[in-house]
């Protein structure tokens, strides 16, 4: 492929899907030799068990993701004393379903109201609550999203398909520090009585960044 | 530092690129990627800090071309090559060349549930007094240190309002000061200030917007109105 030809020297063409393809072709196998080497050099070593490499990869495939938070928030939308003590003191009632530690030590639970609509970024590289939503996906690490999520974040929901109404103010938190910000998303309408299972099916992992909102369960009906 | 990672405000990377039913990781050698950087962190030779450094300072192209775990690949090389871990040579040869240092910490896997559900809390007991209160005005200093730092270039110089107290925290400026432990763990009060859009972008910003950041108490100075 040599789409790069093609393109213009613009500041946009580096980060274009075409450009994103080739880069990848002419990385992947070179860091996939680069990477290998590394892990066998250190296991060589002596410095690495290569086992402990598998357990944490596995802990965040299969254990730890967005359907922890997603939990936290059906739970927050149910019992008021839990959503009232998750704004108080979000690392102690996060903790309390036993998601804790690493990139997660510090949390602050944001609450989205008619009047503010809250949205998480980190400018300076990759932070992310990992306790409640996991690994980071790609776009919350990108130039794109770091860049213009404190100065254009309306623009930057208009990319996610959100958009706010009318007079509803936004809020974003660049997480600059060790502390960790989970957005507790508006519980929809039409959910009275739904049980916490069913509530953390409407709990999404952008809702909980600020880049999406909860789903709309008669939406979420028709798409099942 | 006043480097490439420093983006927010910038312009020009265009629209967010979202990748439907994204995977976790894009090829095998990313989930290893991420599995050796923790499990080399483990090894304590560094701290946080000295990690987002390392990434932070690499060759500027390279870290807004790279896809993020190579970003993290290269730092992490960059770590054990200044610790003498590891040698230039051994990686281009993929074998030992040279005897491995003496008592470093392995992580073993029966470890990792506990090590990873502990983390690394990084706040710290203070007997100093906090200097600024919830809904105090404060102003972000111009500092542009050579070194690490964690004031985003967009606040500094704005004047913003306090909205949390987080206690004391561990000082990222100085936490590299020393490149092996033990580590310089100053602890500062730990502020979040919310700043109005219109403060930090003038009459471009977006209506009804404010971005707060955390902010260290050396980074802020009272505002007397």
């Amino acid at each position: 492929m040599t789409a790069d030809a093609n393109h213009s020297p613009s500041p946009n063409a580096g980060h274009g899907h075409d450009h994103d393809h080739d880069h990848a072709h002419s990385t992947l196998g070179e860091m996939d030799l680069r990477v290998r080497a590394l892990e066998t050099l250190l296991t060589q070593k002596g410095y690495l068990d290569p086992a402990a490499v598998d357990r944490i990869i596995e802990t965040y495939e299969v254990h730890v993701g967005p359907h922890n938070g997603a939990k936290v928030v059906a739970r927050a939308w149910a019992e008021p004393a839990f959503r009232d003590w998750l704004l108080q003191d979000a690392t102690a009632a996060i903790a309390s379903m036993d998601y804790t530690g690493r990139q997660g030590e510090h949390m602050v639970a944001v609450p989205n109201t008619p009047d503010t609509h809250n949205m998480v970024v980190c400018t300076l590289c990759s932070c992310y609550p990992w306790p409640v939503l996991g690994l980071p996906p790609v776009w919350y690490k990108s130039a794109a999203y770091r860049s213009r999520a404190v100065i254009e974040p309306r623009a930057v929901l208009a990319d996610f398909g959100v958009t706010l109404p009318e007079g509803q103010n936004i809020r974003v938190w660049d997480s600059t520090a060790e502390v960790r910000y989970l957005v507790l998303p508006e519980r929809p309408a039409g959910t009275e009585g739904w049980s916490q299972e069913q509530l953390a099916t409407l709990v999404t992992r952008d809702a909980m960044i600020g880049t999406g909102l909860a789903l709309n369960p008669q939406v979420k009906e028709v798409a099942a | 530092m006043n480097g490439v990672h420093d983006m927010g405000g910038m312009q020009g990377y265009g629209p967010v690129q979202i990748e439907a039913n994204e995977p976790l990781f894009h090829g095998d050698w990313e989930r290893r990627a991420l599995g050796l950087t923790v499990a080399m962190g483990a090894s304590g030779l560094w701290n946080i800090d000295l990690a987002r450094s390392a990434r932070e300072s690499l060759p500027p192209l390279d870290y807004v071309q790279g896809p993020y775990y190579a970003i993290w690949t290269q730092a992490l090389q960059k770590l054990l090559i200044e610790r003498g871990l590891i040698t230039e040579q051994e990686l281009a040869q993929g074998q030992p060349l040279t005897p491995p240092v003496a008592g470093v910490r392995v992580l073993k896997a029966a470890e990792v549930d506990a090590a990873l559900a502990k983390g690394s809390p990084a706040d710290r007991p203070s007997t100093q007094a906090p200097r600024f209160a919830v809904g105090q005005r404060v102003r972000a200093l111009n500092l542009n240190p050579q070194g690490h730092t964690r004031l985003p270039r967009y606040v500094r110089g704005h004047v913003g309002t306090v909205v949390l107290h987080h206690g004391s925290h561990v000082l990222p400026d100085q936490h590299v000061n020393k490149m092996l432990p033990p580590f310089d763990g100053t602890a500062e009060h730990l502020y979040t200030v919310v700043f109005d859009g219109t403060e930090l972008w003038g009459p471009q910003a977006e209506s009804g917007h404010q971005v707060s950041v955390d902010a260290w108490e050396s980074y802020l100075e009272a505002v007397h109105t």
